[in-house]
């Protein structure tokens, strides 16, 4: 874990400035979207925020799967959390951005099924946990599933949409908003920072969750001694 | 190789002296088709014999697979466990529901067209995709029978773990056989899709399967 916090005090700069300039800097004015396309700074920020800390959780599923250290299924847990959590707010602020454009909060779309069968991958996940008593079992048969379902998660959603004829969702032959040609310079401004700052959000987040179940843990295990 | 080949007679041979999962299975396709087609009442439009024909064969895979890894004492599988390798138990295990889903599948789709009609403009392309979708179906959820076998509750876990990541496999399907059913430009991609999918999960079950066996 990174002990110093100068990065927690940038992530904190870093969000406040996307909020203020996102809410109050110039945007180019679009037929249908207009002032929504402000939304792309956390939309697609939690969105990306979600995908960083669960390629974490599967860094760390394999490492448990490699050494077998039950920190690194504490660890993998507690990335999962964050993801959800990410994933959720992401899910929202679409959802929001989704009524105000397209009209309905939800629309049937490859995307945004996707997004869906991501989310429920890692809430399985999380069931997965539950129903095991044995810590140790627990632990690698969640690391596998977790390194089964991000593989299978990632390929669907970077190939399935791009093949289907239509999608309403923008991002169809690349990566959404981070193609040059896709974004207006003075938005740029904002939108990279903006990405910085939630995977800081994100990873700060990861560690204050997983502290706090290290914790939980130790705290157990201190009880049950007396 | 050899160890797999040897441990996929033994499954067969198993099955054939029980009998009971391929034929339970197709009993359960039997009622489960025979129920849709009183529920629906007559002739069904194509987009809907298409989403209930795949649903269908979802729910009667889970329960075909589900069984693959638990309906042998604990005991037994530790013989498994010193006498062959983790590799070869996956694969064959793999082999043997790819077969049994072939059969399963095809059973399924004569039992459909039998009571739902033939509303198919490309059979070959059906055919070839129903073969697909059987392969994958099995790939993908032998790995998740294994996961949900060392569980409690294993039959919810197993749709709860499998659901998720057969569905972009099923999408795909789905989108293939509707192709197939309406006439129309087959897409290629869309099958090239689904075989990719089908080896990334083979390859995914051979690294991963070792993990799980272990005890």
């Amino acid at each position: 874990m990174l002990k110093t916090h100068w990065w927690k005090i940038a992530g904190i700069i870093l969000l406040v400035y996307v909020i203020v300039g996102g809410l109050l800097f110039s945007v180019p004015q679009l037929p249908v979207i207009r002032e929504t396309i402000r939304n792309v700074y956390f939309h697609v920020g939690m969105w990306f925020g979600m995908m960083f800390i669960l390629f974490a959780a599967l860094g760390f599923s394999i490492r448990y799967l490699l050494y077998g250290r039950m920190i690194d299924d504490l660890k993998a847990l507690n990335a999962v959390k964050t993801g959800l959590l990410f994933g959720a707010l992401g899910l929202i602020t679409g959802m929001i951005w989704a009524k105000f454009t397209w009209g309905s909060f939800w629309v049937n779309d490859p995307k945004l099924n996707g997004a869906v069968v991501g989310i429920l991958t890692y809430l399985a996940y999380m069931v997965l946990r539950a129903s095991f008593e044995d810590e140790e079992m627990r632990a690698r048969l969640a690391a596998v599933y977790n390194v089964f379902a991000f593989v299978l998660f990632f390929v669907f959603i970077m190939i399935l949409p791009r093949l289907a004829s239509a999608s309403i969702h923008p991002g169809i032959d690349g990566n959404p908003a981070l193609a040059t040609g896709d974004m207006a310079p003075e938005m740029r401004k904002i939108f990279f920072p903006a990405m910085a700052g939630w995977f800081i959000m994100a990873w700060w987040l990861f560690t204050l969750l997983f502290r706090s179940s290290r914790l939980e843990k130790q705290i157990d295990e201190i009880t049950e001694h007396y | 190789m050899k160890e797999v080949l040897a441990f996929l007679r033994k499954e067969v041979m198993l099955e054939w002296r029980q009998r009971f999962a391929v034929s339970g299975v197709i009993l359960y396709l039997v009622s489960t088709v025979f129920v849709a087609y009183l529920a629906f009442d007559g002739l069904i439009p194509v987009q809907t014999w298409n989403a209930l024909f795949w649903l269908i064969m979802l729910f009667a895979s889970v329960n075909a697979i589900l069984k693959s890894f638990m309906q042998e004492a604990e005991s037994r599988q530790l013989f498994y466990y010193t006498h062959i390798s983790a590799r070869g138990v996956i694969n064959a295990k793999i082999l043997y529901n790819a077969s049994l889903m072939t059969i399963l599948g095809l059973a399924g789709f004569g039992i459909f067209v039998l009571f739902m009609g033939n509303p198919l403009v490309h059979t070959g392309l059906f055919l070839l995709n129903l073969f697909l979708g059987m392969l994958g179906f099995a790939s993908v959820l032998t790995l998740v029978s294994a996961i949900a076998s060392r569980a409690r509750n294993n039959f919810t876990l197993m749709a709860v773990l499998g659901f998720p990541l057969i569905l972009p496999m099923l999408l795909l399907l789905i989108r293939v056989s509707s192709t197939a059913l309406t006439g129309g430009s087959a897409g290629v991609s869309d099958i090239l899709i689904s075989a990719l999918l089908i080896i990334i999960t083979v390859i995914l079950s051979n690294l991963l399967f070792p993990y799980i066996w272990k005890e």
